[in-house]
Parts: structure tokens; C-alpha cells; sequence
């Protein structure tokens, strides 16, 4: 309304010399239109894109010739190796981020206690893992846990336990790439809960001290109240991301051994780039995201409706 | 209830000593006021009664158990900060029955005893809200609400109204008073404002640098102030300060404060200012004792001629400003008195209310 009566103002001082088009480029909505069109199309081409080419991919079958419908969904309905990697990425994504959350706000608290001139230096040292790429630093760990040479088995003979086999059996497998996926995402939330606690007024503490809180009484009525939006939007992102993770299950196990370690990227890509049949892989990538979707849609829910309590 | 007893309290940062040795006894049910410019040390040491900070020597005692180790939890103080530290994530009623709820009250007690409060200030209305939705008058009360519903032994308010505006701060400042008549519990309260001093005190504590200048009755610290500190702080406006000489003048004394004005002081104040004579002093008198020369002149006026240079109408009085000797001085006179800027008009000083002030200790002689 208010553009229309603007644009209407400008006319009449300068009389009809103007193009249509001209005029719908002064109009505010279409230059933000304009402005934002990049973006849109960035989205439609890397986002929009590929997801509806996927659904189409799905639908195909192994040559990529014919349409086929669900089939390729009953077909890895009926596979015990499609249901052992759905709980395994369950297991892996929530066993993960729970270890980070709380490992993350843990550390936060020590940082946040360092003296102001020495918490850079802890922040920087802290941050460490997660600037390397996952890629790069899975191969290190990757050798801490070779079986024979191996620094944890060196130590845990010296101490005089027996040699684990971190990648060959399934259980310390599983153990490990979820290890390895804590040691690289917790400082993700380290970061964020330290800003969190820093945005904490110091007084609230004071006040609960005198209203007669103990430590835990503090963390649990002040800190964690006040840190909820910031944690919920921590674990969503993070969940997505750990959910989706390839990289390090890639590399440290490829999935081995026998499929136990596989999640739904390296199956996705076990089946459809190593094995040939990108129809069956990129079904069983899409089922990512109606798990996905149904965790961001509740977590969301409850940061709306509480909305923005730091007044 | 309980008395607050401070011996010998010190507080260093570093090296810094933010609070010199301060002593202290707040009696039972007293509302003792900690009034000082900044960083004088007022809140520092409410925070030490709290159990905010250590204390690095001397000890504090609530009646006469010493509590230099006890955690604040522990002390059953309620506190009233600056910006109402209100749990942005409560309700007004959790925010005011959180200190019981942590004790385990049961709840009919929390009920009761919140619905008192909330009675006393008038903000029954508001239980349900979230501080957000409140108007810092609000916030206010319900940050005193929650101190009261503890029932502790002592209250402590860290510049409570500094937040708010004018208004609003005149009528809470009433209202802090008129709860304290309610519920009469030791009370300390730490301002900057000498006015909010003045007006709640049943005893005022005025510090300067750490240290404590005068302790005494709001009246007592206006009309007897021991330094030249309490004498400035205390007042708007403040005291004027002359540089004056005392002089032997027969039997009497005089005080000099330029080459054609001087006044003979009291037969009374005579013998107490006679040591003395013959050093340079500080003259000092309230604008209210320098007023226009009345014809029914009363005992111990002096009258002088003062050039008018700002002339402040108020309303029931006006200001007016005139050098002596180079100083500004500022006086208090009847608005129809008829002062007008760039006339001379006859003043008179009222020397029953003067102070002399010795230079080198700051002393009030």
C-alpha cells in the first residue's frame, strides 16, 4: 500500500515518461525480488534441484531405463542390512550428540571459569579439533587404533590388558567412529554454550546464590532456563549433521566390519556409486529426511512458543 | 531481625583497597542507608554482608555469630539489586516464592506468604506475567516482593532505584519506606542520591574512598557534619565553601572572608573556635542560611551587599549566585523578595548554621 502511494506521488511529479517496466523496478517488492534472486536460485539449483532429482532417481530402477515405482523402497523394506543401518544411525546420531551436548557444556563451564586473558588460548587450543577436516584427522585416529601398532594397544599392553580390535570387532567399532565424531563436534558446542553462558547476567547468579541455590541448584533453575533455545537449536543442527555423516565412518570403517558400522551416507554410497546401483542408493538417502523433518518440526515447535525469554 | 556488626572490614583488590577498616553495628530493625559518590566502597560492602565477596581482613558478624565464611545461601538475607536481576525465564509468582521453594516450604505456605506480598505491593495483577511484560516500576516491586516473601533476617537493596526515572523513583522511594514501616526488618541500602538517603535513613553512613565519614541521623549528618566531605555531599545545593581567616578581634573572633566583608562569630562558637585563630579556614554555610536581609533581623545575622549574577526562580523560592571574593556562593531567598540580575542586593548570613573547616585535616571545627 504504502509503495503504491509513493510510486503514485512520484507519477504525478514526473508525468507519464516512464516505461511499465521501469515503474515495477522503482516498486520496493520487486527490488527486494531482485535483490534476493541470487539466492533463490542458488537454492533452487544445489537445494531444490538435486532433492527432487533424487526422488526421481529413486523411482527408477538399477540401469536408470525404467520407471519403477516403490519397488526399490519394499525391495530394502525386506533387507536386514536396510533396518541394521537405520538403528545404527539412530544409535550413532543420538549417542553422539548427547556425548557432545554434554561434554560441550561441561567444558564451557571450565572455560567460562578461565580468567578473561587466558580463555582465548583455551578457546583456540579447544577449537582445534573441530577446524581440521574430519577427513584428515579420522586418518590419525585411524592409525591410534591400528591393531597391531597402534598407540592405545601399545598402552593398554604396557598396563597389561589385552590388544582391543578398535575397527575389527563390531561393537568397538561402533565405539570408535562415535568417539571420533564426539572428539570433532563437541567443540561446536563448546563454543556455543560458552557464548550462551556469557550472555547469562552474572546478577541471576548472585540472586540464586541469596535466594539460597546451591551449585547445581544455579545450573539447573538459571543456567540450563536460560541456556534451553540456544541447546535446542545446538542438537537439531547437530543431530542433522551427525545424522548425515560420512566422512568418518568412510574412513575409519567403510562401514565394516560386515556392514556394522554403516549409516545412511556410506550405505547410500556403498550401494549406489561403489556398487552401481545409484537408484537404490539414493532411496535409501532419502530416508533421511522424514526423520529429520519430524525431530526439526518438534524442536522448532517449542523454541517458537517460548520465544525470546532474555528480556 | 538481626543486628549487622562490622569490625575492622577490609577489602583489597589486588592492591587496591576498595574498603579501609570500616566499622560498623546496624541494630535490630534499623534502616541504615551507605551513601557516597562512586566507587567509594558503599556497595562493595553490602556485597561483603551478602556473602558476594570475601572479605580480605576484619570480620562481620549477624547477631554476634560471625559469618565470614558462610556462603550467601546460608545468611537468610534477601537482596534487592540495581537491575532487579529477575529470572527472565519465571513467572512473577516463581520468581518471588523461588527462595521457599528451594527450602522446600510447603505450599499452601508459599501461597500464603506470596499473596501477602504481592497484597503489600500491589501487584496481585501481576503474578502470572513474565518480567519481560512488566514496566520497571513493576519489576521493581516484584524484586522487593521476592525479598519479603523470604521473611529474611536482614534486607539489602543495591541502588534499587537508579533504574528508574524520576517520577517513578520519588513515589518508589516512598513506597520502599512505607514497606519497611510494615515489615520492620534491618535494612541496608546503598545509594549514590544524598535525597534518597536523607528521606529513608534511620541513620545515614556516608563514605568517601573506602572509608567511613560520618555515621549519624539524617538530620544530625545536615546540621552538624563532622567533615568538609559530608558537609558537600550532604545537601542540594550543596554547602557553599569560602576561604576565610579567623581573626582576633578583642575579646571575640572574626572571620575574614575578603577585605570588606567579615562577621563576628557567636559569643557561643567562641570558645570552641578559638584555638583557631589567626589559620586559614573554609567557611561554609547552606544557601538556605544566605538570604535576603529581613528587617526583624534575629540574633547573629550578618549583612553584607552581593552583585546578583543568576537569579533560579523555583516556584516557593528562588536561587540566586553572587561572587565573594572570586567564589561562586549561592543563596535561598523569598521569591517576592525581588532580586534581580545585575542589582545589589543586601544579604544576610545566618551564623548560628556556619561551619568552619579546618584545611589540612578536612575537619569540621
Amino acid at each position: 500500500m504504502v509503495d503504491a502511494a509513493i510510486s503514485d506521488v512520484r507519477e504525478l511529479s514526473t508525468p507519464a515518461k516512464r516505461t511499465g517496466m521501469r515503474r515495477m523496478l522503482q516498486r520496493k517488492s520487486s527490488i527486494a525480488f531482485l535483490m534476493t534472486l541470487p539466492l533463490i536460485l542458488l537454492i533452487g539449483l544445489l537445494v531444490l534441484y538435486p532433492a527432487f532429482y533424487a526422488v526421481h532417481l529413486a523411482t527408477l530402477n538399477k540401469s536408470m531405463q525404467r520407471f519403477v515405482g516403490l519397488s526399490n523402497f519394499t525391495f530394502l523394506f525386506n533387507r536386514e542390512t536396510f533396518w541394521m543401518v537405520v538403528r545404527q544411525s539412530c544409535i550413532f546420531a543420538l549417542t553422539a550428540v548427547i556425548f557432545k551436548a554434554l561434554i560441550g557444556f561441561v567444558v564451557a563451564h571450565f572455560v567460562h571459569n578461565v580468567p578473561a586473558n587466558k580463555q582465548r588460548r583455551w578457546r583456540g587450543i579447544l577449537l582445534i579439533p573441530w577446524v581440521i577436516p574430519p577427513a584428515m584427522s579420522t586418518l590419525a585416529w585411524l592409525w591410534l587404533f591400528d591393531p597391531s601398532y597402534s598407540a592405545f594397544n601399545w598402552i593398554l599392553v604396557h598396563l597389561g590388558l589385552s590388544p582391543v580390535a578398535w575397527t575389527g570387532d563390531a561393537y568397538w567399532a561402533r565405539f570408535s567412529v562415535i568417539l571420533i565424531n564426539v572428539w570433532f563436534g563437541a567443540p561446536f558446542f563448546l563454543i556455543m554454550y560458552l557464548a550462551a553462558l556469557k550472555s547469562v547476567p552474572d546478577q541471576l547468579y548472585e540472586a540464586a546464590q541469596i535466594d539460597g541455590a546451591n551449585w547445581w541448584q544455579r545450573i539447573w533453575f538459571v543456567t540450563l532456563p536460560m541456556m534451553r533455545n540456544i541447546i535446542a537449536i545446538t542438537v537439531l543442527f547437530s543431530t542433522i549433521v551427525t545424522f548425515a555423516n560420512f566422512d568418518i565412518v568412510q574412513v575409519l570403517t567403510a562401514g565394516g566390519p560386515i556392514d556394522k558400522t554403516h549409516v545412511f551416507a556410506t550405505w547410500a554410497f556403498r550401494l549406489g556409486i561403489q556398487g552401481g546401483d545409484i537408484p537404490l542408493g539414493a532411496s535409501v538417502s532419502l530416508f533421511m529426511f522424514p526423520i529429520l523433518a519430524v525431530c526439526a518440526i518438534f524442536i522448532l515447535r517449542d523454541i517458537r512458543r517460548r520465544g525470546n525469554e532474555a528480556s | 531481625m538481626a543486628q549487622v556488626t562490622l569490625r575492622k572490614v577490609v577489602k583489597k583488590y589486588d592492591e587496591v583497597e576498595a574498603v579501609s577498616a570500616i566499622d560498623l553495628d546496624i541494630a535490630d530493625k534499623e534502616f541504615v542507608v551507605l551513601v557516597g559518590p562512586s566507587g567509594c566502597g558503599k556497595s562493595t560492602t553490602l556485597r561483603m554482608i551478602a556473602g558476594l565477596e570475601d572479605i580480605t581482613g576484619g570480620e562481620i558478624a549477624v547477631d554476634g555469630e560471625i559469618v565470614n565464611d558462610v556462603p550467601p545461601k546460608d545468611r537468610d538475607m534477601a537482596m534487592v539489586f540495581q537491575n532487579y536481576a529477575l529470572y527472565p525465564h519465571m513467572t512473577v509468582y516463581q520468581n518471588m516464592s523461588f527462595g521457599l521453594r528451594l527450602k522446600h516450604f510447603p505450599k499452601e505456605e508459599i501461597e500464603k506468604r506470596v499473596q501477602e506480598a504481592a497484597r503489600i505491593l500491589d501487584i496481585t495483577d501481576l503474578l502470572d506475567r513474565k518480567p519481560r511484560q512488566l514496566s520497571g516500576g513493576q519489576r521493581q516491586r516484584v524484586a522487593m516482593g521476592r525479598a519479603i516473601v523470604r521473611n529474611p533476617k536482614v534486607f539489602l537493596f543495591d541502588e534499587p532505584l537508579s533504574n528508574l526515572d524520576a517520577k517513578l523513583r520519588v513515589q518508589m522511594r516512598t513506597e520502599i519506606k512505607r514497606v519497611h514501616q510494615k515489615v520492620r526488618t534491618t535494612t541496608v541500602y546503598v545509594t549514590h542520591d544524598q535525597v534518597e538517603a536523607m528521606t529513608l535513613a534511620d541513620r545515614v553512613v556516608v563514605m568517601n574512598r573506602g572509608r567511613i565519614e560520618q555515621i549519624g541521623a539524617p538530620n544530625f549528618l545536615y546540621h552538624s557534619p563532622a567533615t568538609r566531605f559530608v558537609a558537600g555531599f550532604i545537601g542540594s545545593p550543596a554547602m557553599n565553601f569560602l576561604p576565610c581567616r579567623l581573626e582576633q578581634a578583642g575579646d571575640g573572633l572574626n572571620v575574614r572572608l575578603s577585605d570588606s566583608i567579615a562577621f563576628a562569630v557567636p559569643a557561643e562558637r567562641v570558645q570552641r573556635y578559638r584555638p583557631a585563630a589567626g589559620k586559614e579556614l573554609t567557611f561554609g554555610i547552606r544557601p538556605e542560611h544566605l538570604t535576603e536581609a529581613k528587617t526583624n533581623g534575629s540574633k547573629n545575622l550578618a549583612t553584607f551587599d552581593a552583585g546578583i549574577e543568576v537569579v533560579e526562580p523555583m516556584g516557593n523560592e528562588t536561587m540566586v549566585f553572587f561572587s565573594i571574593s572570586g567564589t561562586e556562593v549561592c543563596g535561598r531567598i523569598d521569591p517576592n523578595a525581588g532580586a534581580r540580575v545585575g542589582a545589589s542586593m543586601k544579604m544576610a548570613a545566618h551564623l548560628d548554621h556556619m561551619h568552619l573547616i579546618d584545611n589540612a585535616s578536612g575537619r569540621v571545627l
